[in-house]
């Protein structure tokens, strides 16, 4: 057994986080040095831009769960549907009367999905 | 004069759309050798004539008292189809080992077509070569050869052709109010101009019709993707920034294109469905920023239209390379991939930071000219939404795609990396992303417009950093909520995919009901449509192989009747 990758060991996910949050204030405290001349005079509030990102980045998880408890499905959703209307899709050209019954099938197919 | 035709023709002949509409389709017959002598060179050859044509007026023809403009360029011309035919060359390269000789002369058509319209100075000869790439994109789908694809593949083509339609009639509704036909900037203010800026926003990925796009996509080959995400959205801003320059609803239509894409994205599992809802995001900016209609806001739209090709066919390819290797495409089930695939990895992390805007690379230079013209427009709702806008692109594109495909937990898939020439496209692209965001200077002299703005500014740099790391910490908080489920996520598509057929149906089951009513009309119907079944039915004289003499014969008297019509 090979040794795992370093980005495997999660000794090392410790190092990283730490690393990444030490950027993060280096980033913020940045703006101490070199102003930010932004447009607006809401971004000349200290670590206005960090603050945002963030909130936006959450309003905007926060409202794709509410979406997606709404308009989630299987992912088989369409493609069983797909398969059963191409088969009726067969019938009709065989003969009309089948269509109706291949059809509703692919309805049932649907609804059991939902 | 004849040395005044000859000169015509050849100018004609050395469309570089046409070049390489044709040289495609003659490329498809080819003996393997050559074929991929062309299937390198003819981009290349197409991107040397878009250089070789002079500014303004290359050539005008009269058809039907119209005057038609096949050719005319100036800078914006110039910049699009420049990265279309570099598009075409980098995405021939990478596509070498595609063995559907279709789906390359299907995506060269596609790209000349694409190219055409570019150059096309008046609006018939763009609707030609709008519908010609709806046509090659429709083929590069089909031609993947799944039953996917090729349901997916009917879909498409039924949205553009409502484009088109909707195009068409505002073409002949613009000619008839006497705008002629010149290719210019119009208002959105009257029923012809805004039936033209509706087809031309269908094709953007425009609501409520975005759901063609990601419904598409990624039916696609591995390599058909790539030349698709390239042209369709892009050929769109190109046609908006010249002809609806400064209309506001394009602030608000590009805005909800923005969210749209990365809520959607936020929500899917297949990582090709994710960078196709990226792609409307990513117009979204394109959109607004041409409804802000500033000299900057229009620069910035069309260089962030040219930057975004380039880091999202990488991303594509990324992905297209993890879909041969693996043969899956479901982030559920990837992981862990950067093990066996370093190459492809960094490759994807590039674009992912192109697409974000990271300083150093290519989509810094150029969205950031749209969020300043938001500012000095003193717009600042818009330029507050950019801005989470922005911060969202990183959330779900920057750090998602990635993470979900290269690492996350392991998959325990050892994929090895793709063939050479996959991987040459990938570093030729990842070049680019670095080296026009290093030195922007090289894509702000192509702009339409003079550039006075310098991106790497300490404020915009720190600015910049603060926003996308904290959305990147954002993520990594939230990741118990941003788990991938095998699941897709219900958009407009489901209109047409579900809600008609379902209608139709159910009209269906009462349809006998109606007939007790209303019989005699049926009686009447069905006569009629005997009637049309055995004059054009499989059987009918209509449809018959007929002599030349009687197609002849057949139409002189049509001309005969309309001589009559049109004299009386």
């Amino acid at each position: 057994m090979t040794k795992p990758h370093w980005l495997d060991r999660p000794a090392n996910h410790r190092k990283l986080w730490i690393g990444f949050i030490i950027v993060l204030v280096v980033t913020v405290l940045a703006e101490f040095v070199w102003p930010i001349h932004g447009h607006f005079e809401i971004e000349s509030l200290a670590g206005f831009n960090a603050l945002y990102g963030f909130v936006a980045c959450a309003a905007m998880v926060a409202f794709a769960k509410l979406l997606g408890l709404w308009l989630k499905r299987a992912d088989t959703f369409y493609t069983s549907e797909d398969s059963e209307s191409l088969a009726s899709g067969a019938a009709i050209s065989a003969s009309g009367e089948a269509h109706g019954e291949a059809h509703g099938d692919a309805e049932s197919v649907g609804k059991a999905h939902e | 004069m004849q040395r005044a035709w000859v000169k015509r023709m050849s100018n004609l002949l050395l469309h570089p759309g046409l070049v390489l509409i044709i040289g495609g389709m003659l490329m498809s017959l080819c003996a393997p050798r050559l074929r991929t002598g062309l299937q390198l060179g003819l981009p290349l050859l197409a991107l040397f004539l878009v250089w070789q044509i002079p500014d303004g007026v290359a050539h005008q023809l009269s058809f039907m008292d119209q005057l038609l403009t096949p050719i005319r360029s100036d800078a914006l011309s110039r910049l699009f189809a420049t990265i279309f035919a570099l598009m075409a060359a980098v995405g021939g390269l990478y596509a070498l080992n595609q063995p559907s000789r279709l789906e390359i002369a299907a995506a060269y058509g596609y790209a000349g077509s694409a190219i055409g319209v570019c150059f096309a100075g008046d609006l018939l000869t763009l609707f030609v070569f709008w519908e010609l790439m709806a046509i090659g994109s429709s083929l590069v789908l089909w031609s993947s050869g799944t039953t996917a694809s090729g349901r997916a593949a009917q879909r498409y083509i039924l949205i553009h052709i409502l484009g088109g339609v909707l195009l068409f009639a505002g073409i002949a509704g613009h000619v008839q109010s006497g705008a002629g036909l010149e290719f210019s900037a119009m208002r959105a203010d009257n029923l012809s101009n805004l039936l033209i800026l509706a087809g031309m926003l269908v094709n953007a990925g425009a609501p409520p019709f975005s759901a063609w796009l990601p419904d598409a996509y990624p039916e696609a080959s591995w390599s058909g993707t790539v030349f698709l995400s390239a042209f369709t959205t892009k050929t769109a801003v190109y046609t908006l920034i010249r002809g609806f320059p400064g209309n506001e609803i394009l602030i608000w239509i590009g805005l909800f294109m923005v969210f749209y894409g990365i809520v959607y994205a936020l929500l899917e599992n297949d990582m090709r469905r994710i960078l196709a809802y990226s792609i409307v995001n990513q117009v979204g900016f394109m959109v607004a920023g041409i409804g802000i209609g500033t000299e900057m806001a229009l620069n910035g739209a069309a260089a962030h239209a040219f930057t975004h090709i380039i880091y999202k066919a990488l991303l594509l390819m990324s992905a297209g390379a993890v879909l041969m290797q693996t043969a899956r495409s479901k982030c559920s089930e990837l992981g862990g991939l950067f093990h066996s695939m370093p190459l492809t990895t960094v490759c994807a992390c590039i674009g992912a930071l192109a697409s974000s805007s990271f300083p150093l690379t290519s989509g810094f230079v150029s969205k950031s000219m749209v969020t300043q013209a938001a500012a000095d427009g003193h717009l600042l709702w818009v330029w507050l939404l950019m801005t989470a806008a922005s911060a969202g692109v990183f959330l779900h594109a920057g750090i998602q795609f990635p993470w979900f495909v290269f690492f996350q937990k392991d998959s325990g898939l050892r994929p090895a990396e793709p063939a050479l020439s996959m991987r040459l496209a990938m570093l030729i692209l990842s070049a680019l992303c670095i080296v026009i965001g290093v030195w922007p200077e090289l894509l702000y002299r192509l702009l339409p417009f003079e550039v006075n703005y310098a991106p790497y500014t300490a404020g915009h740099v720190i600015a910049q950093l603060q926003l996308l790391l904290f959305s990147g910490l954002a993520f990594f908080v939230l990741l118990g909520y941003l788990k991938r489920t095998p699941t897709i996520t219900l958009d407009t598509d489901w209109f047409w995919r579900r809600a008609l057929p379902g209608t139709a149906s159910w009209l269906a089951q009462w349809r006998i009901t109606i007939i007790g009513l209303c019989s005699p009309l049926e009686r009447w119907v069905s006569r009629f449509s005997n009637v049309v079944s055995a004059a054009i039915g499989v059987r009918g004289p209509l449809s018959g192989t007929w002599s030349l003499a009687t197609m002849g014969l057949a139409v002189v008297i049509l001309l005969i009747v309309q001589l009559v019509v049109v004299m009386s």
